[in-house]
């Protein structure tokens, strides 16, 4: 790979041992990707805090955070002290709310541990987002931006409706961007790997967010890790999709395949056209969804649920928006959750905040749901005590909770999941 | 002429991308393979809901795969196999990304791709591969004939010193 004297300087030990190991790492992976060089960043989404209860014996046992950071964020073979990070960096979702641990079953240490770890990760420089949504808090990189982010629903997001660039990164490979604000010049940082390589013509209109994650659970699983070109029904999309539909829409086609970018014809804004999202004359397979692709992946996604006794609800993954939140304290509002059945929904800290101020908390809570920050199910492998059957209107989050721990889930729409939680009983139905 | 004594070895060319030798018995799956949430790093076994291999470890096998899918997590995922010694104990892929460039170089495991010939036409579960990540190159001791027999000849050999995967 090719280095700028700058690099080299980093290199070679310039700015200390950890800004070395950084460039050591980025070197390997850049050499690995068959990247020609490094391109300059100023903006990260990583990961660097120990909540599991792994990391915390880890640091215990190897000297703190520093022992952390340098072995899951740099691939160090030794402990280097850790600098301050040089460029813009959001931190993700953590494995708990510290605010509501013992609702999550996280034991008061692990609390006290986590919270030694959040006055180093900010001591750094970290914004402490903790969301798998920094789109939403305060990080909303402009089109052409180079970013080196972590989570593949932000990346979706931030190559496909914002028109940054970001390749999927890494716990360490975000670690050693924070650090040099580099990151290897390769994959969706180039304008060539950004054309589309499947044209999906829908054959129906899209209408909820539980639609748009069906879609992109289907699409997931058609194209893996390739670039669909959406086209809406009969040529073009009756209305554009809000935040919260692609949300749901590119963290579905992220998990069930690897889709890190997409284009919505007349929507996202490298896709005004057909031609200018493909490339002209370059061939490309085409796909269709319709009312029986539809069907098929909603009956996919409840696939191994039988018992309709629901435990458990869990909505915002990813991260619920403030207009999400709205939707289900109004469906809520008067109502009680059954006893049998509990609910929680998860969102950025700061979106709780507003949600606070709007008495939605209030709405939620005295119907007894709860709002958590931070983390989620999947995340924190936390859900009430006892569940055996969750119900849910992300396909992200019913692609991994069988999966992680084992759980049936049901997945439908949102107004099917309150009414969950309201009944203790599952009668979603594709409408 | 009746069965050699000489087990056929069978090489591929690729492109070495982490460095060093490792043998080991094959497991190979045409699924990608999703890391965090797609793998239990503990053990080093596959529990996607959906997945082929579902159940099974890869620790110290040869990871035999198309390549990676799903979320970002998947360098940590592999990266904590080898912190808590369930690691692969080489990866051949075909479809580079960041997640299984990210993943293979912190998991130290030997690892080659961009092959002259498919890994996964050639590769069975239980054949015995050798990767020498230095050179880029596989050499395939095959279990059984190409009609399904198991060769005579096939013993596994005495697997090589743990350190010779960390080189």
């Amino acid at each position: 790979m090719r280095l700028t004297e700058e690099e080299q300087a980093m290199y070679e030990g310039r700015d200390g041992p950890a800004v070395q190991r950084a460039m050591d790492l980025l070197m390997r992976y850049g050499r690995a990707l068959g990247a020609e060089r490094l391109v300059e960043t100023n903006n990260v989404t990583a990961s660097i805090s120990a909540s599991t209860p792994f990391m915390r014996d880890f640091a215990k046992q190897k000297g703190g955070m520093n022992a952390v950071f340098s072995e899951f964020s740099l691939d160090s073979p030794d402990v280097v002290e850790i600098p301050k990070v040089k460029v813009f960096t959001s931190h993700v979702q953590l494995g708990f709310d510290p605010a509501q641990a013992a609702r999550m079953g996280v034991p008061e240490e692990a609390v006290h541990f986590y919270k030694k770890g959040e006055a180093f990760t900010t001591g750094l420089g970290v914004q402490a987002m903790n969301t798998c949504t920094p789109y939403q808090v305060g990080n909303v990189p402009t089109r052409g931006e180079h970013c080196a982010w972590m989570e593949s629903s932000a990346v979706i997001y931030c190559n496909s409706v914002l028109g940054a660039r970001t390749n999927t990164e890494g716990r360490e490979s975000a670690g050693a961007a924070m650090l040099t604000g580099r990151i290897p010049y390769w994959g969706y940082h180039l304008d060539e790997n950004r054309l589309g390589s499947h044209k999906v013509e829908l054959g129906i209109d899209v209408e909820t967010t539980a639609d748009w994650g069906m879609l992109g659970y289907w699409i997931g699983d058609q194209v893996q890790e390739r670039v669909p070109v959406v086209t809406g029904a009969g040529g073009r999309f009756s209305k554009a999709p809000n935040l919260a539909r692609l949300k749901h829409f590119g963290a579905a086609a992220s998990s069930s395949g690897g889709v890190e970018m997409y284009h919505l014809v007349g929507i996202t804004p490298e896709a005004m056209t057909v031609e200018q999202a493909i490339g002209r004359g370059r061939p490309v397979d085409t796909l269709h969804y319709g009312a029986e692709e539809r069907l098929a992946t909603w009956r996919k996604l409840n696939a191994n649920a039988t018992d309709t006794a629901v435990d458990y609800v869990m909505l915002g993954c990813p991260h619920y928006t403030i207009e999400q939140i709205w939707e289900a304290a109004r469906l809520l509002e008067g109502r009680k959750v059954h006893e049998n059945c509990e609910l929680w929904l998860f969102t950025p800290r700061a979106i709780k905040t507003i949600a606070d101020q709007n008495g939605y908390t209030k709405i939620i809570e005295e119907a007894g749901g709860h709002i958590l920050s931070d983390s989620c199910s999947a995340m924190s492998r936390a859900t009430p005590k006892g569940t055996k059957v969750v119900a849910l209107d992300s396909a992200k989050q019913a692609h991994y909770l069988p999966a992680i721990l084992g759980l049936q889930a049901w997945f439908g729409t949102t107004a099917d999941c309150i009414e969950a939680a309201c009944t203790g009983r599952w009668d979603g139905r594709l409408a | 002429m009746s069965g050699s004594t000489e087990p056929e070895i069978i090489v591929l060319h690729g492109r070495g991308i982490v460095p060093g030798v490792a043998e080991g018995e094959a497991l190979v799956t045409r699924d990608h393979i999703s890391g965090w949430g797609g793998i239990d790093s503990r053990t080093g076994t596959i529990v996607e809901t959906r997945h082929e291999l579902r159940g099974v470890s890869f620790a110290g096998k040869v990871l035999v795969f198309p390549g990676a899918k799903g979320s970002s997590g998947w360098s940590n995922a592999f990266h904590l196999t080898r912190t808590m010694g369930t690691a692969p104990a080489a990866m051949l892929f075909n479809e580079m990304t960041t997640k299984i460039a990210l993943g293979a170089v912190v998991t130290h495991a030997p690892t080659v791709t961009d092959f002259d010939r498919d890994p996964l036409d050639v590769i069975e579960t239980g054949d015995w591969v050798r990767v020498d990540g230095d050179k880029g190159t596989v050499e395939i001791r095959k279990r059984r004939h190409s009609d399904g027999r198991p060769k005579e000849s096939w013993s596994k050999p005495e697997p090589p010193p743990r350190s010779c995967a960390l080189t």
